[in-house]
């Protein structure tokens, strides 16, 4: 038989994935990989560009001051973690395993600090303990501005954070587990230290690092209601754009990658056991009422639910008064900003319009990201490292990603220099801090996603990138639209990875509130803040109603 | 292009040309090998059965037909024509899987007329195509409808629809029927099996259901930790199984350790028994004899080839029941014995009752002995 060879088909499709997954790899090479090489350059060299070795780091340990930050740092995060992670335990516990009323409501209340820049409890307790609080006597004449104001606001900003983990771990209950306790007559006491407590081990462990890492790179706080009390956060800004000492800089940032990066593989550990924790057989825990255990668990939510509460409405009630504390009366005179600030109004403009494009551009490039690595074939060794540099920037802190960019786009070498200061610049810099959890709500999505779909389709000669539009893609619409509003909000929120970025002409809200602040401008500092909320919460809302009304309509295909 | 996949083939099918001619083909994941040098001819118009336990290699094999996973090493060729390195769009295959892989939210009609959508035909031809499809799979006013408001069955059956729509020359089914329940999986046997001779079109099916294979194929590829061990029909693989694996993948088959005294004489312990044949084996050796269950036969009176046995367990299995013989002795005997109902409802055994077993000449076959000593 003559064998003839078939005609040499190019493989249009593989031809395209390999070229877009080339351009995503590139991207993301700029976006996280350069900056983050920026900034650990930054660190071994001196000012003129050369090679110092670990000079700077000497030099940072020989000075008290800085060494002092580092102290104050890790001793304050340290406190922070431990206060909110047993409330943020026993609140989760009230939300997943008790009968008490109000669960969905107290969730929901608990979520509030993450629709604000994390400052807002830091103005709120200004406001109530600060040189003109109404509640000031009750801190004994200590003062609100330094870590004790440091260590309430931060736990206020980061017990959301604290509390998702915990709910998650508390839920992956074995009901079962319960059962064989109570049928071998077990303490209740005992049942919790021997089947509660090590079953959320794991979450507990994944949410102290977590709240460790959060307090000791967050910048907003410290600045606003810190005083005199240095911590690395505000050291970094101060180096930086008080002194211009791009250096020193670096290496406060590198100090600051480091419990970042630790977290990170805690994180990574405790998630690999978490699961294999939970049998595909186990039972889902059922709570029984008992009514003593119901009613001191809600009066503790109440409690704090309350504080949440308080924290945000102090701040927006706040915005609204005429002079603090002396004439109470209501007016708006706060929110016209043009009074306290050159920028006006212009500042939460450019915020939303930041928000707007972040959202747009992110989600394109996570989504069609996480479907190049996930569903297409060619180059292996490419797509995991684009997952790679997609998984990395959950490991940076948005304040060393921030301080990378300065150094990154300011580089004398850099074309991409023109950025600086625009909304480009900004708008990649929050792409990017944000990246990996959109990326993973994005492959999440896709793994469900039966994998058979690209083979079915190249069986009937239909590209790949048909299938992406005509299927993929409506398919995960809601799952886009998560993390439209995901980057939206967090967009908005943002201070520490941005405040080193912006330019004269794009002042961002949450900056205008920091300078605001530093002006004495306390009340319109509140008022920006109050924007800001309310924005975050309108989307929010917008995309939970949208999500009932007009996707439904769109996914008649859902019903049975 | 006319739509011959539809029509009746009326000529003759081609006799068994090299329709897909695989040569030295081998697949490896790291170091473990799915595939080791699988040679395989098939002609056009064939339907053809790969069986084989999960990691056999089955479904590695019919992926690399189908281009989806490259092969490591070795030859595909498809009319005559090398696709080793083609990617799966410029094969001409059809293909469908156990999770039926429809497109969700699109209708029925949209997901059958995928391809054709595709080959920027006009409208009008596509939905005559999709119409008439559908009315092939026996779904003509299903069009309008989503693939979650379809039971398994129908959903299956738009599967096909679709993977037939581009009249491909190869349809590839990858367990097809594994996740329907029984019910419908034995109707939809007969269907595809019907379709197929229909269009005559060549197909390849995975499964690990032997019932099924047995029932639906011409020819059955066994597969055994990415090798093939034996092609042949349904017939062929049952009555004359080449190798011990393959006798007791396709139906049951017990076996008994003995030794080669002649031709056509093995020793079991202090029994000899005749068989038909001993192919290749040398007086002295140490064999397997395998029989399979309905082979036996419960008689009166010793003679040849009868063993005296005692009735070990019984197990109701519907139609018939099978039971568990065991020799006396030292080194007792084992096998299986399936009694129609009819045999049992005359003769009434119980558990403990001695029997004697009479195992024809003509059902025993002998394989190399399994501990290789």
């Amino acid at each position: 038989m003559s064998v003839e060879a078939a005609p040499r088909h190019r493989d249009r499709e593989a031809l395209v994935a390999t070229a877009l997954l080339l351009g995503l790899a590139l991207v993301l090479v700029l976006l996280i990989a350069v900056p983050l090489w920026s900034l650990l350059s930054k660190s071994v060299q001196n000012s003129n560009g050369q090679f110092v070795g670990l000079a700077n780091f000497s030099r940072y340990i020989a000075t008290p001051s800085l060494v002092a930050s580092l102290w104050n740092s890790i001793w304050v995060s340290s406190l922070v973690a431990l206060i909110v992670v047993p409330l943020a335990f026993l609140y989760a516990y009230a939300l997943t395993r008790s009968r008490m009323p109000g669960r969905g409501l107290f969730m929901a209340v608990a979520m509030t600090p993450l629709f604000a820049p994390s400052l807002l409890s830091a103005i709120s307790l200004i406001y109530i303990f600060g040189n003109q609080g109404f509640l000031k006597s009750w801190l004994f004449g200590a003062s609100i501005y330094g870590p004790v104001g440091i260590v309430i606001a931060e736990a206020v900003y980061c017990f959301p954070h604290a509390l998702l983990i915990l709910v998650t771990a508390l839920r992956l209950a074995d009901g079962r587990l319960y059962e064989v306790a109570e049928a071998l007559g077990t303490a209740k006491s005992r049942v919790f230290f021997t089947v509660t407590l090590p079953g959320a081990r794991y979450g507990l462990v994944s949410a102290v690092f977590v709240v460790f890492t959060l307090v000791i790179t967050d910048f907003g706080i410290p600045k606003v209601i810190g005083g005199q009390f240095n911590v690395l956060a505000t050291d970094a800004y101060k180096q930086i754009v008080g002194q211009q000492n791009f250096e020193m800089g670096a290496v406060v940032g590198l100090i600051l990658l480091m419990p970042a990066i630790l977290a990170f593989a805690v994180d990574r550990q405790v998630q690999k056991r978490q699961v294999a924790l939970l049998s595909a057989r186990a039972v889902p825990y059922e709570p029984k009422a008992n009514a003593k255990r119901d009613l001191a668990l809600l009066a503790f939510c109440l409690v704090i639910g309350g504080v949440l509460i308080g924290m945000l409405g102090m701040a927006i009630w706040a915005s609204f008064i005429r002079y603090w504390p002396y004439n109470l009366s209501l007016t708006l005179n706060n929110y016209d900003f043009a009074n306290f600030d050159p920028q006006g109004w212009g500042a939460y403009l450019t915020s939303l319009q930041m928000a707007a494009l972040t959202a747009i551009f992110g989600t394109a490039l996570v989504f069609m990201g996480a479907y190049l690595v996930e569903k297409t074939r060619p180059q292996p060794l490419l797509r995991g490292f684009v997952h790679f540099l997609a998984m990395l920037p959950m490991a940076v802190p948005g304040l060393v990603l921030g301080l990378g960019y300065v150094f990154f786009v300011n580089a004398k070498w850099n074309p991409l220099g023109i950025f600086y200061g625009t909304l480009v610049v900004l708008v990649a810099n929050t792409v990017a801090h944000f990246y990996t959890v959109a990326h993973i709500t994005a492959v999440t999505q896709l793994k469900q996603i039966d994998s058979e779909f690209e083979s079915v389709s190249a069986s009937l000669k239909v590209p790949f990138w048909v299938t992406f539009r005509r299927v993929t893609l409506p398919i995960s619409l809601p799952a886009v639209t998560d993390i439209a509003v995901y980057l939206f909000v967090n967009a908005l929120t943002t201070v520490s990875a941005v405040i080193f970025l912006y330019g004269p002409s794009t002042k961002l809200a949450s900056i205008a509130i920091v300078h605001m602040d530093e002006m004495g401008a306390v009340a319109a500092a509140a008022a920006m803040a109050t924007c800001i909320v309310f924005t975050a919460m309108a989307v929010k809302l917008l995309h939970l109603a949208l999500d009932r009304l007009v996707f439904a309509r769109f996914q008649a295909w859902r019903k049975r | 292009m006319p739509n011959h996949a539809v029509m009746p083939s009326a000529a003759p099918r081609a006799p068994a040309g090299s329709f897909l001619s695989i040569r030295g083909l081998s697949k490896s994941f790291g170091p473990f090998q799915a595939l080791k040098s699988i040679d395989l001819e098939i002609g056009e118009g064939e339907f053809v059965c790969f069986l084989g336990s999960s990691g056999c290699g089955k479904t590695t094999l019919l992926r690399a037909i189908a281009g989806l996973d490259r092969q490591t090493s070795g030859t595909i060729m498809l009319r005559g024509l090398d696709v080793s390195n083609a990617p799966p769009s410029a094969r001409d295959f059809g293909i469908v899987f156990q999770s039926y892989a429809l497109f969700p939210n699109l209708t029925v009609a949209a997901n059958v007329g995928y391809g054709l959508v595709n080959q920027r035909k006009p409208r009008v031809a596509i939905d005559a195509r999709v119409k008439e499809l559908l009315a092939l799979v026996g779904l003509p006013d299903q069009a309008m409808k989503y693939p979650a408001q379809l039971s398994g069955g129908q959903q299956q059956r738009v599967a096909l629809a679709r993977a037939l729509a581009t009249s491909p020359g190869l349809l590839l089914l990858d367990e097809p029927l594994s996740a329907l329940d029984a019910r419908v999986r034995l109707r939809l046997r007969e269907e595809i099996r019907a379709l197929q001779r229909r269009l005559g079109v060549t197909t390849i099916m995975v499964t690990h259901d032997q019932e099924e294979a047995l029932s639906m194929a011409e020819r059955i590829v066994v597969m055994n930790h990415g090798v093939i061990e034996q092609v042949g029909t349904p017939e062929e693989v049952y009555a004359r199984p080449k190798t011990a694996f393959v006798a007791d993948f396709v139906g049951r088959m017990t076996f008994l350790p003995g030794v080669i005294e002649s031709e056509t004489l093995v020793r079991l312990g202090d029994q000899r028994l005749r068989v038909a044949e001993t192919p290749g084996f040398a007086t002295g050796e140490l064999v397997a004899l395998g029989l399979r269950p309905e082979a036996v036969r419960l008689v009166d009176g010793a003679g040849e080839n009868r063993l005296a046995m005692r009735i070990t367990a019984l197990e109701y299995l519907g139609s018939f029941v099978r039971a568990t013989l065991s020799s006396d002795g030292a080194a007792p005997l084992t096998l299986l014995a399936d009694l129609p109902f009819n045999v049992m409802q005359d003769r009434a055994y119980i558990p403990g009752q001695a029997v004697m077993a009479e195992l024809p000449a003509g059902a025993l076959r002998v394989f190399p002995s399994r501990t290789g000593a």
